[in-house]
């Protein structure tokens, strides 16, 4: 016997509440706007430049110590976190020290490392720094404008590939699905406060290419659909298409979600974040597949006669691999 | 109906051969790793029976590229560092005030005294007592100017001379401005590259990124500030002639002498000519040795043009002190006892047999054209590296696990099929890794795992397609047939634009971000490759034993 998440037979009305998915999307925009207006986000040195040690000692960490030594030297704004994870030895007491940038300072000042070290080496002696980490405030303005300018790209490349092995519909409404996704994404960033760094750029990159996966997929099934079934109102087909490729959309969500909630517990709280934003992703881009992108192709209606070669011939000159 | 060639199956299976071969070393890293050292130094002439026997840990007929460890697995120091290109502007300006004083001194009853006047770095400003004679002057020295060697600049000359008042100020064109930022560049890259090799570290990163900045990446290494007192030490080199000795630091110099402290007497200074009769880059050897005494030494040896000079000056001054000068301290100052032809010396000083092979390092490296200014530094420490590799080892393995035992559960036989596949894929994806010598870091291992599920996908969809066709009911043969045919476009253009969005992390991101789109980018290459080639190859076969007459996906 199989296992099967998804019959194999279904009929689900995909588009007979619009208005409640419609509000659930825009809801959760409207909050993750607010958030971001509100409280913004908890950016790593990455973007905001300045030094994380991490440390590590046998004794319990005791922030209230580590933060007297360290206010002595007057770093300006200093964050300690005790930080817990399931994978850390019996006597591996773990602290993420993060350091503002000094003031007037474009590089990294060597000096404040090494004097915040030594603060921290009279509370605990035998206190390890297994990682420190240091960007001056010039590389980080730049390193936020480069992932910035990197997502938008990619938003940009594929909307074009798209374009060209669609019609303009299809493109518009998966990359409104995509926004949807890396606004979602953000605004959970936002609200929880989690850190966020250079490699949840790559993590949002991935829910780009992932919600992109899922929906082209779905896209690919409706242009088949459509060219099938010429006659039927284009919210039947669409509904067709995506009942049609909801075992596999499950299928693929749920072996994904399962390497990466193994990956989420066991992978160390380095990644943590990152995979985090990544679980978050998948579950959302697999959402916005279905009820974004295919609710937005609804709205904007798309040219059905797909045969002609004729003056409407733009969206399927490039696809002919699937003649 | 369910028909591939024998020339796609062998090249099929030849392809997952190649990558399986390529991906083994990996299995055994660290024996792989040792062997690889050992060859490494056997090849720079340590020919030991101790390293021959760690060589033979590894059969040299296997291939030994194994997947680069990140400083995030491995632990190590990263620097980014900005070179200071204008720095370059002072000295060469600096340096063309002799020349400038030749031209002029023939003219001196036109345009009167000539002296050199307090100016910014990026010029020369040179003060004559008739301005009336500044025409004549202001032409001479524009004859000095040379023309510029660049590939746009065609006709540019290196200099510019204009007069201000009684002034001439002479700066650098924006054409040399840009051929020397190149050439600081380049300099520092070598100059960089060669003191971490002569280090022996393993597999170092040095990268030249953007206009002025050079990316420094060093594996093993305790910590980031290590790595900066390696590069970053300047050892510039010159010998000068000394003028006299003093007690102070403020002592008065005189025009074109300085003063600096002795490297070893405490209390001591020299007062030095500032003109070098001899520097450092016409040094082309220095190793450490010991003098007669059998204390520490470095010795050293000039190019042809460099010996002749350091020649003509001991010839001429026998009997005088001259400095050398390391980094603005005077480490000996001997009284030169006779001629030195030939272009060799040692350097005698109080060094530790520590010091001297550091110096003798340094020298051979030469000095950086420019200062550095560091942007952005990380150290990992290698325990840290130890505990991710541990849990991204366990994550990547019970990921994996449960995706094999779900393809299974769900699909049966072709999710058998679908695993062997997914294996195969790892393999040649930790094979491409190798091959192309990429570097694998923690967002890499999520990228793989990502791959898994990318991977996964394409089979799922051909499979889907597959259980679709079955009930049409036109047979097992023409179902396989159809769900392949027909999933085609939907994994096409799935992994494009993964591919596009891989492809643009690569070009744009830096560091984590484009370890990730590495193993994310390859990972999509091979597992298109194992979904609808490999798979389908194991279906066909199969399908070709047993001759189903129904077949349940």
């Amino acid at each position: 016997m199989r296992l099967k998440l998804v019959p194999d037979e279904t009929n689900f009305d995909f588009f007979g509440r619009p208005k409640l998915w419609l509000g659930i999307s825009v809801f959760l925009i409207l909050l993750s706007f607010g958030s971001f207006l509100i409280q913004g986000l908890n950016y790593g040195i990455d973007f905001r430049g300045g030094t994380t040690i991490r440390t590590e000692s046998a004794q319990p960490v005791d922030v209230g110590a580590y933060r007297d030594a360290l206010n002595a030297l007057e770093l300006g704004d200093v964050l300690i976190s005790e930080v817990f994870d399931p994978t850390f030895g019996p006597d591996q007491n773990v602290a993420m020290v993060r350091i503002q940038a000094q003031e007037g300072e474009e590089a990294v000042t060597p000096e404040l490392i090494t004097a915040a070290q030594a603060a921290l080496a009279t509370v605990a002696p035998d206190i390890q720094f297994v990682s420190v980490e240091s960007v001056g405030p010039k590389v980080s303005g730049e390193l936020i404008r480069t992932a910035a300018l990197a997502v938008a790209l990619a938003i940009g490349a594929v909307l074009v590939y798209i374009w060209l092995r669609f019609e303009w519909q299809f493109a518009l409404g998966a990359v409104v699905a995509l926004v949807h996704d890396v606004v979602l994404t953000i605004g959970i960033f936002s609200e929880l406060q989690i850190r966020f760094d250079l490699a949840i750029i790559a993590a949002l990159l991935t829910i780009v290419g992932y919600s992109l996966n899922d929906t082209v997929v779905v896209f690919d099934r409706v242009r088949e659909n459509l060219i099938r079934y010429k006659s039927r109102p284009l919210k039947e087909v669409l509904n067709l298409s995506i009942n049609e490729t909801l075992s596999r959309t499950f299928m693929t969500s749920v072996t994904t979600l399962l390497a990466l909630i193994a990956l989420f517990v066991l992978g160390g709280d380095v990644i943590r974040g990152f995979v985090f934003a990544m679980i978050w992703g998948v579950v959302v881009g697999t959402y916005s597949s279905i009820f974004v992108a295919s609710t937005f192709l609804l709205w904007l209606g798309v040219k059905r006669d797909w045969t002609t070669t004729g003056d409407g011939g733009a969206g399927t000159q490039f696809a002919d691999v699937d003649a | 109906m369910l028909q591939i060639d024998l020339w796609k199956r062998v090249l099929i299976w030849g392809v997952v051969a190649l990558g399986l071969v390529l991906a083994l070393p990996n299995a055994f890293y660290t024996r792989v790793e040792v062997h690889n050292d050992a060859m490494a130094a056997i090849e720079l002439g340590a020919d030991t029976p101790e390293n021959q026997e760690k060589s033979a840990a590894w059969p040299t007929f296997l291939p030994s590229r194994l997947v680069n460890l990140g400083l995030d697995l491995r632990g190590g120091a990263h620097l980014l560092a900005e070179v200071k290109v204008a720095d370059v502007y002072q000295t060469r300006l600096e340096s063309f005030w002799p020349e400038v004083r030749d031209a002029l001194r023939p003219e001196r009853a036109t345009v009167g005294t000539i002296r050199l006047q307090p100016s910014p770095p990026d010029e020369l400003r040179v003060r004559i007592s008739q301005p009336e004679g500044m025409t004549r002057a202001v032409e001479l020295v524009r004859g000095l100017a040379r023309p510029v060697v660049t590939l746009t600049g065609a006709g540019a000359t290196d200099l510019d001379v204009r007069a201000d008042g009684s002034d001439i100020v002479v700066t650098l064109s924006e054409a040399e401005k840009a051929a020397t930022d190149e050439r600081t560049m380049r300099q520092s890259l070598e100059i960089i590259r060669r003191r971490i090799d002569e280090v022996g570290t393993r597999e170092p990163t040095i990268q030249r990124q953007g206009f002025d900045r050079i990316l420094i990446q060093v594996p093993g290494i305790g910590s980031a500030a290590e790595l900066k007192e390696i590069i970053g030490t300047t050892a510039q080199l010159t010998f000068q002639p000394v003028v006299g000795r003093a007690a102070d630091a403020g002592a008065p110099a005189g025009a074109g002498n300085e003063v600096l402290p002795s490297l070893d007497e405490e209390g001591v200074f020299y007062i030095l000519e500032q003109a070098p009769v001899v520097t450092g880059e016409d040094l082309v050897d220095a190793q450490p040795s010991f003098d007669q005494n059998g204390r520490p030494a470095v010795n050293f040896r000039f190019n042809p043009s460099g010996g002749r000079k350091f020649g003509d000056y001991t010839a001429e001054n026998i009997g005088n002190p001259f400095a050398i000068v390391l980094d603005d301290e005077v480490i000996s100052a001997p009284v030169i006892q006779s001629h030195i032809p030939g272009g060799s010396g040692i350097i005698t000083g109080n060094f530790t047999v520590e010091e001297s092979t550091n110096l003798a390092i340094l020298l051979r490296a030469g000095a950086l054209p420019a200062g550095l200014e560091f942007l952005e530094e990380r150290t990992i420490g290698p325990e840290l590296g130890q505990d991710s590799i541990d849990a991204g080892k366990v994550a990547t393995l019970v990921a994996f696990v449960a995706v094999l035992v779900y393809m299974a559960l769900s699909y049966g036989l072709f999710g058998l099929f679908a695993n062997v596949a997914l294996i195969l894929n790892i393999a040649l994806l930790f094979g491409m890794l190798s091959l192309i010598g990429a570097t694998l870091t923690l967002p890499g291992i999520a990228g793989i795992v990502l791959t898994v599920g990318m991977a996964v996908d394409a089979n799922v969809l051909v499979f889907e397609r597959i259980r679709e066709e079955l009930k049409t009911a036109k047979g097992p043969a023409r179902a396989i047939e159809l769900g392949y045919e027909k999933a085609l476009s939907a994994i096409v253009d799935a992994n494009i634009t993964t591919f596009i969005t891989a492809t643009i992390l690569f070009v744009m991101g830096s560091g984590p971000v484009r370890g990730f789109a590495i193993t994310l980018g390859l990972g999509i290459l091979t597992s298109v490759f194992t979904a609808i080639f490999v798979t389908r190859l194991l279906i066909v076969i199969w399908f070709e034993r047993r001759r189903p007459k129904t077949i349940e996906v």
